[in-house]
């Protein structure tokens, strides 16, 4: 691939005209050659573990994880719609999780960024919930949701509010105080100083936070819809391991990864709309 | 003509401090005068200016403006500062509006006269970033008249910017005041641009901050910096302010820092407070 694209530059370079051949070169690499290099290493890694899993008399009825069935699985499953019945209602999970974190995460963090009492009486508890892993919650959450979608909400939005949380209070300590003073001097009561200043100068930060979020969130998922629900990815794994369908659960796995890789990519985009620092 | 503007009496202890930085200051502003404060660094001249504009309140005495007493601050009394602290998500235009939008008073015809009144017609739809130091600072102008003050604070503008803008700026800016007849207090400790903007000049002496002394500049604007008249005024602030403030104290910059960072945090205070 890499050499394909090099060889097309080199001939390409040599001309003359309108087009900026050396950007060209430089774009093929870097958008085009060098993540199809790392997506080659990866599935050269994943067959050659495939592989030994296959030539070892122990593991060989696991053989159907090589990245050949397992491709040819995902085919299907993507044909019958299978994938997109079990991606909806996890991503569902996931936007609402997020959204609920959100809606705590921000104001709380907003809070504790302008108030100096806020974040000093918050400090030892937040430090201590945010070390608890979102899945010892588990119990909890069966127990104190009725439903399981509600308790599988409830997991992703406790994953999912720290990094919200605490990148948003980090952009309000950062924005410049001359912001402040200005607006008050121009005559700005609170929610507008809210609306069109702290909004806006840390509206980057809250995606950034969103971001890290997301990556949590994603894979708090998958066990957390190893409870009580029958739809979902997470379900869909467990459901492939119970069965022995292992290319399905590979098919799955890469599914899995391909969502969650677009959802970092949007998250990246929206950071890069709310950005107002200046390009270059 | 009634007085404008009134500061009666004020003292003034940072939380803390032993002495007071400012003490038993008062002045009278008639209505289209323009005053510069100068005076050496931690004499108090920027918290008067802070004072003047209701983001810091005095522990004795007031200020009055039209016989209220200024309490909190006011698009009114509007005040520019050494950094443009443009808002980066905004245009130019945007950032020239949001007084009127504060308020509640969009007024895109209004705006258009300010651009072209600063020059910046056409970098109204301009991101404030891609502009220099210089242009950032008209915008910043352009943004404190636009909710038509009744009196313009000035806290060392132009000291920022290289020698050259700053000048023109100087020069530009008082041109722009004496037209739109505005009641303008510039802080600086900048000599030239006293006598470049102001009509009067105080000097301010340290430790405690108060009014030593002042000069009348009776000059028309525009002014020549290079007329014998210019130089002579010059020459004549600058040997009164050696003669009452002296080289005495150098120890004063560091005052300056204490000074600054207490306007800041009593500022956040206030801030948080609202």
């Amino acid at each position: 691939m890499s050499s394909t694209s090099s060889v097309t530059a080199i001939d390409g370079s040599a001309r003359e005209g309108g087009i900026n051949w050396s950007a060209v070169y430089k774009f093929s690499l870097t958008a085009i050659a060098y993540p199809l290099m790392g997506i080659a290493v990866m599935v050269a890694l994943w067959w050659l573990g495939g592989w030994m899993i296959a030539n070892n008399p122990d593991t060989s009825s696991f053989a159907d994880f090589a990245p050949a069935p397992a491709f040819a699985r995902l085919l299907d499953l993507v044909a019958n719609g299978y994938v997109l019945e079990a991606t909806i209602p996890s991503l569902e999970r996931i936007g609402l999780g997020l959204l609920w974190a959100a809606l705590l995460g921000v104001p709380v963090g907003v809070a504790i960024g302008l108030y100096a009492v806020v974040r000093e009486v918050s400090h030892v508890p937040f430090q201590f919930l945010r070390m608890i892993s979102p899945l010892a919650w588990m119990p909890i959450a069966v127990l104190a949701f009725e439903t399981w979608d509600g308790a599988i909400v409830f997991l992703i939005a406790v994953a999912a509010i720290w990094p919200i949380l605490f990148s948003t209070a980090q952009g309000v300590r950062r924005i410049d105080p001359l912001w402040f003073k200005v607006a008050k001097n121009l005559g700005a009561d609170g929610s507008q100083m809210l609306r069109r200043i702290i909004l806006p100068a840390i509206g980057q930060d809250i995606f950034a936070g969103v971001r890290l979020a997301v990556g949590v969130a994603w894979i708090v998922l998958v066990p957390a819809e190893y409870l009580g629900v029958t739809s979902g990815l997470g379900y869909a794994i467990n459901d492939a391991r119970d069965t022995l369908e292992y290319d399905t659960l590979a098919a799955m796995v890469v599914v899995i990864g391909i969502i969650g890789f677009f959802l970092d990519g949007i998250c990246v985009s929206m950071i890069k709309r709310l950005s107002w620092h200046a390009e270059g | 003509m009634s007085t404008n503007i009134s500061i009666d009496y004020i003292t003034h202890t940072f939380k803390g401090a032993d002495a007071p930085t400012l003490k038993d200051i008062e002045l009278k502003i008639q209505p289209g005068e323009k005053i510069a404060l100068i005076g050496r660094s931690g004499c108090g001249k920027s918290t008067l200016l802070h004072m003047l504009a209701g983001l810091l309140l005095p522990s004795e005495g007031c200020v009055r403006i039209h016989g209220h007493q200024v309490s909190k601050p006011s698009a009114k009394w509007n005040m520019m500062f050494q950094k443009a602290s443009l808002y980066p998500w905004m245009s130019v235009r945007e950032n020239a509006e949001l007084g009127l939008v504060f308020a509640g008073k969009k007024d895109p015809a209004k705006i258009d006269y300010l651009m072209s009144l600063v020059g910046l017609t056409d970098k109204a739809d301009a991101n404030v970033q891609s502009l220099s130091g210089g242009q950032q600072q008209r915008v910043a102008l352009a943004r404190s008249l636009a909710t038509s003050p009744d009196l313009l604070l000035l806290d060392e503008p132009f000291s920022a910017l290289d020698a050259f803008t700053r000048s023109s700026l100087q020069d530009e800016v008082a041109d722009i005041v004496s037209r739109e007849d505005l009641t303008m207090v510039i802080v600086t400790h900048d000599i030239d641009e006293a006598v470049a903007m102001a009509d009067r000049v105080l000097i301010m002496s340290a430790n405690p901050g108060r009014i030593v002394g002042e000069m009348a500049v009776d000059l028309p604007f525009p002014r020549n910096r290079a007329s014998v008249e210019f130089s002579r005024s010059r020459e004549q602030l600058m040997n009164q302010f050696e003669s009452l403030v002296g080289d005495a104290d150098l120890e004063h910059s560091q005052a300056e820092t204490v000074d600054t960072n207490k306007t800041e945090s009593e500022t956040t205070d206030a801030q948080k407070a609202a």
